[in-house]
């Protein structure tokens, strides 16, 4: 079904279903990440890294790193984070790429400036932001919200873990309602942010949602955004077992289930001079069993969560997100 | 002084436009390395600075119109960090805003220049000068410099360009100047050419700058390392003291004007009693001691233009005859007095009496009367009190 939606110049791959409810064949699986031509000698994430085993953000460096092969070159903000203590200490780093350690809400001015001097000087280098939840949603949002005004040459990939998971597992703005953190310790109650809604009303180049289950998914969007000019917005789930108190092995399967059941869509938003296009990427089949047990098998959500009232929201976003498909 | 030279410039400009003049030329003088930039943001009273600023065609230039003084700071780093020569300017509550991201480019160690009008710390809001904003900043790693007039704030940036970016220096650099008595306030300035601006200012190349190797910049430091790191940064800032003078020679050399040195000092050879104050006051000290010396009384004063890294050698050897000394602190740390007076104060001679004198708080204007009474007060005292708030009214 997303076949017809995806370009990509990832050589054809074996659909593989892995769906243990419903066993609906519908999301592409890469074959492994070995090396091939063109890709970087050394990948963005290298031995050494820090990251907890399961933490969502070293998947998608690593699909960032196949995604902009050789040819590339990168430079990246991080502002604080779990990604700018995955480096390792001071003059170590496990990164295979320049990485300015920003302060806390400066990701997006950072990066305008290393954009800027690269313009003036056609280095011809892509320069992206990476930031955690908690450095996009709250604290850095008027930053990232100006930049993505004044549509500068940035590409800004938001990890998702849904927690301030660096200090130890605090609510964000990103928390979804019912997670129990170290400060909502009865549970969330307010519902988190739709930042790719409030990035996308910024009327950006391109604003995007990936799902660290859909590789070939994911990979297309990287490249696209890799290549395109302007504000380019990448929102990824990133679970964190530590947080969500989760299995780190069922990281993937927990995202799968997540898109399958339509609480996190899966979509791109391009704009240009003829108006925005939004692209549902990947369907949803609204599987009732995969949204259960992403809950159930989350510690975060021990308390319980309300699922009709969850899926009766799920079903609202998917109304307007079809209102602006167009379909 | 600048009067007298047959190819001066003179233009008849506010203290803000000297300033942006003084960025537009050095930017526009590093268009054959990596260009120039910085974020802009406005604060009531340096606006003009960066409206000037924004008008100016620099060639290899980006002036980028942020939405905060933090992203004004943070697009400065960026563009330092990679490589090019950068500015910006705030006052008060906009630096304080700004805070985190002016100690960050301290310990990235960019040499970058700000300039900074001082602006009393709201609320209650206040738009007049106070030297409380930019010494909230003292620490953050940045060489500061007040000054005193129109002509000083453009030589100063210039200077501050170059002092900042010698190689064994590589420290960013703050240009204060007070609120509306020098901001506001037109004087005939002169302007180089952008000839002698190339001629003083090299191109900048940060050995440091992000540019393909596989490094991360400001990452993690464990407690050695930070020893190490601000180690390096001490050294770096008692460096100044040496470089300020080749800097000065330089200045001269190309420019024909004299740079002040860090501590200036007015009828001090001989005297008894002294005012030691920053920025625009010491023109009005100037006035109390003639008024003093005419009365037969050995006054003098004392600037102190150069506040980071603080001079106490140069200080120590200006105070060294003086009986009774007097800081006037144009601000005011609560709970412990000026703050001029509480780092300047061990370099008085050990018997002399110094007392505090914290005036003109809020901006309010200080005139040479008044200067003349705290130097009666000065004179009249057994011994120094507690530090003392001397208020002037409007």
């Amino acid at each position: 079904m997303n076949s017809d939606t995806i370009k990509t110049n990832v050589n054809p791959l074996p659909e593989y279903s892995s769906c243990s409810t419903c066993g609906i064949n519908n999301e592409p699986m890469l074959d492994g990440n070995m090396q091939r031509e063109g890709d970087r000698n050394e990948p963005i994430l290298r031995p050494g890294n820090t990251n907890c085993g399961g933490c969502g953000m070293s998947v998608i460096l690593n699909w960032l790193s196949l995604a902009a092969g050789s040819e590339t070159r990168l430079q990246m903000v991080i502002p604080a984070c779990c990604g700018i203590v995955t480096p390792g200490k001071f003059p170590n780093s496990a990164y295979g790429l320049p990485v300015v350690a920003s302060t806390f809400a400066s990701a997006a001015a950072v990066g305008t400036g290393l954009a800027h001097t690269a313009e003036l000087n056609n280095d011809n280098t892509r320069v992206i932001c990476f930031a955690g939840d908690g450095g996009t949603y709250d604290i850095g949002m008027a930053t990232l919200s100006a930049a993505a005004e004044r549509n500068e040459d940035l590409l800004y990939i938001c990890y998702d873990n849904e927690i301030y998971g660096n200090t130890g597992g605090q609510r964000s703005s990103a928390t979804p309602l019912g997670a129990v953190t170290t400060t909502t310790q009865f549970g969330k109650d307010v519902n988190k942010k739709d930042i790719v809604a409030i990035m996308s009303a910024h009327r950006i180049p391109y604003t995007a949602s990936l799902s660290i289950a859909h590789p070939n998914d994911s990979l297309a969007k990287l490249k696209k955004a890799l290549a395109m000019k302007g504000f380019r917005f990448l929102h990824v789930l990133s679970p964190c077992p530590t947080g969500w108190k989760s299995e780190p092995s069922e990281g993937i399967e927990l995202v799968r289930k997540s898109v399958k059941s339509g609480l996190f869509p899966i979509i791109e938003i391009e704009n240009d001079e003829v108006g925005e296009t939004l692209t549902i990427n990947i369907e949803p089949e609204m599987c009732e069993e995969s949204l259960r047990t992403y809950f159930e098998s989350q510690g975060r959500f021990k308390r319980g969560v309300d699922i009709p009232e969850i899926t009766r929201g799920i079903e609202r976003n998917w109304k307007s997100l079809r209102l602006r498909a167009g379909k | 002084m600048s009067n007298l030279n047959p190819k001066a410039n003179l233009q008849f400009i506010s203290a803000n436009h000297a300033a942006a003049m003084a960025a537009t030329l050095a930017g526009r003088a590093n268009r054959n390395a990596r260009g120039f930039g910085g974020g802009i943001y406005p604060i009531t009273p340096q606006t003009e600075c960066i409206e000037y600023l924004s008008k100016q065609d620099i060639e290899k230039g980006s002036v980028v119109r942020v939405e905060s003084e933090h992203s004004a700071m943070g697009v400065c780093i960026g563009m330092a960090l990679s490589g090019a020569r950068t500015f910006t300017a705030s006052s008060s509550n906009g630096l304080s805003y700004m805070a985190e991201n002016v100690f960050a480019a301290g310990f990235y160690r960019l040499p970058m220049v700000m300039m900074a009008v001082n602006r009393t710390m709201g609320p209650p809001w206040n738009i007049w000068v106070d030297h409380g904003d930019t010494l909230m900043l003292r620490d953050s790693g940045w060489i500061q410099m007040y000054c005193e007039d129109n002509q000083e704030v453009l030589d100063s940036i210039l200077f501050a360009y170059r002092l900042a970016e010698t190689a064994n220096i590589l420290l960013p650099a703050m240009v204060c100047q007070d609120a509306f008595v020098l901001s506001h306030t037109m004087m005939m300035t002169d302007i180089p050419s952008q000839e002698q601006v190339d001629e003083y200012l090299p191109d900048l190349n940060l050995p440091h700058r992000v540019a393909d190797r596989a490094v991360t910049v400001g990452g993690l430091d464990f407690p050695h390392e930070t020893e190490a790191h601000r180690h390096q940064h001490h050294d770096a800032m008692m460096r100044v003291f040496d470089v300020y003078k080749d800097c000065q020679v330089e200045f001269k050399k190309v420019f024909g004007r004299e740079i002040p040195d860090p501590v200036v000092g007015y009828k001090t050879e001989d005297a008894e009693v002294l005012l030691v104050s920053m920025g625009t006051v010491a023109s009005t000290a100037r006035a109390a001691v003639d008024s003093l010396r005419d009365q037969g009384i050995k006054a003098g004063s004392v600037r102190l233009r150069l506040f980071r890294p603080f001079p106490h050698l140069l200080l120590e050897k200006m105070l060294a005859s003086a009986e009774r000394i007097a800081f006037i602190d144009r601000n005011v740390s609560p709970g412990m007095g000026g703050i001029m007076w509480s780092e300047g104060r061990v370099t008085a001679p050990k018997d002399a009496l110094v007392q505090n004198y914290m005036i003109g708080l809020g901006g309010g204007d200080i005139r040479p009367e008044m200067l003349e009474k705290v130097f009666a007060d000065l004179l009249s005292r057994e011994q120094a009190g507690p530090p003392q708030i001397v208020e002037v009214g409007a």
